[in-house]
């Protein structure tokens, strides 16, 4: 045996059975995890003009958008906040999740290089995805902050509650990417489907109508859609309108563990197959 | 503990050819799943039928079982699509055997590539540490051995450049470095040492001896016999999935070399274990191509000859000679025209390659004759007119064919003077 400071893992190769979390290992795989990300980050304004502004740009535009069609001319309601930082207090959370799962989707396609030639959890792939829209996310945030200032709305003490909104947002993104980004490392058909399945899922989610719309005694069903939840969330954290969360709600955290405990069995099952047909 | 490092037991890989290149739709899926339940009712045992040996499906890896001890160094060899690569691909976990089971005692890495998941954007330095992640190395493994990554590379100067701007050669010599600064007990490695010009590869095929030394295990693929022969405790020789023969790496080279694959671009000879030295093959190619008879004008011409020697010799001589449909000596070269110190050989498979630069011969068909001897006491082998070869293609702009042996694009010069009798008679001048 050689050094007393490196264990010696004996490693067992054979056909998989059923299936292993492998959650320790994914631990182990942290520094990888954290590189991936780090790359994702440091790379992804590099050669542009404008940078990260960019991570303002899509949301801000996209409430401009909505504030003149649909606050403006279709009139919905906002809950008798002004349009634009309605929409917007959605859309932050929103874009997240769009950028990120439409990322998580095609991470494995965008890193099949590695994925043939070198072992690690390929679990890491949507994760790190995932986790890498923060920064943009934050920097979207402030555009916010900024806009509560000029619109003087001032968060109450739910404010404390925001963490869990954001990290439910991260978890939904994440849930639906396990199984997209597993499914399209082998039918591609899924890069094509998912920009479209972002797109029908804004108008399903609450961001250019309140949920109020719906009826109220329909309303928990609405919360099977888990973003329902979290932008009703945001809503009522920062702009203290909307209801506060309660059976809508409950079914939507139902939902995000349902989605993403089965997007991680999806995903260790078809694992092992992906280097070979990606 | 034991001392086995690699333990492979009726290892298999089953492949679905059709499928992979062709990419697999959500479509296909629907209906094989349609297929299968269809199935049911048909076959008792339809897990059966789903790995039969058919047109479109191949078993890469069939029933592979060897044993490896703790600091050996195994050589795989075997042609292209032999399932070399397969076996290390499972072995280091990157895909799932269909059947079978190994078991590897100690960290694992693998080198199937050198550069895996480098960044065009990221710059030297956090390539270094990005790709050493990859690989499987701890951030503080690399902050220590950042300094000797950075000299084995030689681009200490580039270091904070993206490496988008690097040329190919520093590309690849950075990312050997990191690759060669890995330190796991088992290592496996394919076909990465053949990267870069030749100093560089020496380099690394001298690190690659050093890993040896150091007891580590190592399994290494490559179609470089000669270091194959020189770095490997045993060899293994693979084709078709299967394990053809494994033992000294020489004996396992030779076989493999001589083993009749048709084709006249390279002709065998069957070896005589009686005599001292022989020469094996001869191979005809061009500079980055298949072994081919048929040339085009203008890529350098590469004659391999593989040789085998079975006593040690002070001196040898591997020579060619080159002559025309007519008969004609056209040039003859041997290795002490290239080689001016005196070619001392220890018994063992050697391969040499002669060039012949592109652009010099004429479009013609040629005929080679090898021989290999001890300079001033024998001659070991001759084989006159082996092998022939064709350069095709017009060597020049126009249409004509050009004649004479040789189509070499000799210098010409040009200038202006503005007195020609003047330079005639500063010729004459020297004349005298």
């Amino acid at each position: 045996m050689r050094s007393s400071n490196t264990f010696s893992p004996t490693v067992v190769i054979k056909p998989s059975p059923g299936f292993t979390l492998k959650f320790k290992e994914f631990w182990n795989y942290r520094e990888l995890l954290y590189f991936l990300i780090w790359r994702d980050i440091k790379v992804r304004y590099k050669q542009t003009m404008i940078g990260a502004a960019w991570a303002v740009i899509q949301p801000f535009f996209t409430m401009v958008v909505f504030s003149v069609i649909f606050g403006k001319f279709a009139k919905i309601p906002s809950e008798g906040l002004p349009y634009p930082i309605f929409a917007y207090c959605a859309l932050v959370p929103w874009t997240y999740f769009a950028n990120s799962l439409t990322k998580a989707t095609n991470t494995m396609v965008a890193n099949q290089n590695m994925i043939t030639k070198v072992y690690f959890p390929r679990l890491v792939l949507p994760v790190s995805a995932v986790i890498s829209g923060i920064p943009d996310f934050l920097i979207s945030f402030l555009v916010l902050i900024g806009m509560m200032f000029f619109y003087k709305i001032i968060p109450t003490v739910n404010i404390l509650f925001l963490p869990l909104f954001t990290l439910l947002a991260i978890l939904t993104a994440l849930a639906v990417g396990l199984w997209t980004s597993a499914a399209n490392a082998i039918y591609r058909d899924v890069q094509y489907a998912v920009p479209f399945l972002v797109q029908f899922w804004l108008f399903a989610s609450p961001v250019v109508y309140p949920s109020s719309l719906i009826p109220a005694h329909w309303r928990f069903l609405y919360g099977l859609n888990p973003m329902a939840g979290v932008i009703e969330g945001f809503r009522w954290v920062l702009l203290d309108k909307g209801e506060p969360p309660g059976l809508m709600l409950v079914v939507s955290l139902f939902m995000i563990i349902l989605v993403f405990v089965g997007g991680i069995i999806y995903f260790r099952r078809m694992e092992g197959k992906i280097a070979d047909v990606i | 503990m034991t001392d086995i490092a690699i333990q492979v037991e009726g290892l298999s890989k089953y492949y679905r050819i059709g499928k992979r290149g062709v990419q697999l739709t959500l479509k296909d899926s629907l209906a094989k799943s349609w297929r299968r339940a269809f199935n049911l009712f048909k076959f008792q045992n339809n897990r059966q039928d789903e790995f039969r040996d058919t047109n479109n499906s191949i078993w890469a890896l069939s029933d592979v079982s060897f044993e490896v001890k703790k600091g050996e160094i195994i050589g795989i060899i075997g042609r292209n699509g032999a399932g070399k690569t397969t076996l290390l691909k499972i072995l280091s976990r990157i895909t799932e055997p269909t059947k079978g089971y190994a078991e590897i005692n100690g960290r694992v890495g693998s080198l199937l590539e050198v550069g895996t998941g480098f960044h065009p954007e990221l710059t030297g330095r956090e390539n270094i540490y990005l790709n050493g992640a990859i690989l499987g190395m701890k951030r503080a493994e690399i902050d220590h051995k950042f300094d000797n990554i950075v000299a084995f590379s030689e681009i200490e100067k580039f270091l904070d450049t993206p490496v988008k701007r690097y040329s190919s050669g520093m590309y690849v010599r950075l990312a050997f470095a990191v690759a060669a600064h890995l330190e796991p007990e088992v290592l496996m490695v394919d076909e990465v040492l053949a990267v870069g010009d030749t100093a560089f590869q020496r380099k690394c095929v001298g690190k690659m001896g050093d890993v040896a030394k150091e007891g580590r295990t190592v399994l290494f693929v490559s179609h470089n016999m000669s270091s194959i022969s020189a770095l490997c405790s045993r060899g293994i020789w693979i084709d078709n999935g299967k394990i053809v023969q494994e033992g000294p790496p020489d004996h396992v080279i030779q076989a493999y070399l001589s083993d009749g694959i048709s084709g006249k671009s390279t002709i065998r000879f069957t070896t005589n274990a009686a005599k001292t030295g022989q020469i094996s093959f001869i191979s005809i190619e061009a500079e980055g191509e298949k072994p081919s008879t048929v040339l085009p004008f203008g890529k350098p011409i590469f004659i391999k000859i593989g040789y085998l020697i079975r006593e040690r010799l002070v001196d040898h001589r591997v020579g060619v000679v080159i002559r025309n449909m007519a008969g004609v000596t056209i040039f003859v070269s041997n290795n002490s025209d290239f080689f001016t110190k005196s070619m001392s050989i220890t018994p063992g498979t050697y391969v040499t390659r002669l060039k012949i630069p592109g652009s010099l011969l004429n479009a013609g068909i040629y005929v080679v004759s090898c021989y290999l001897g001890e300079p001033k006491v024998r001659r070991l082998d001759t084989r006159d007119n082996a092998i022939h070869f064709e350069i095709t293609g017009n060597p020049y702009r126009s249409n004509e064919v050009r004649q004479g042996l040789l189509a070499y694009p000799f210098e010409w010069h040009l200038e202006k003077t503005d007195s020609w009798s003047q330079n005639i008679r500063g010729s004459q001048v020297k004349r005298k």
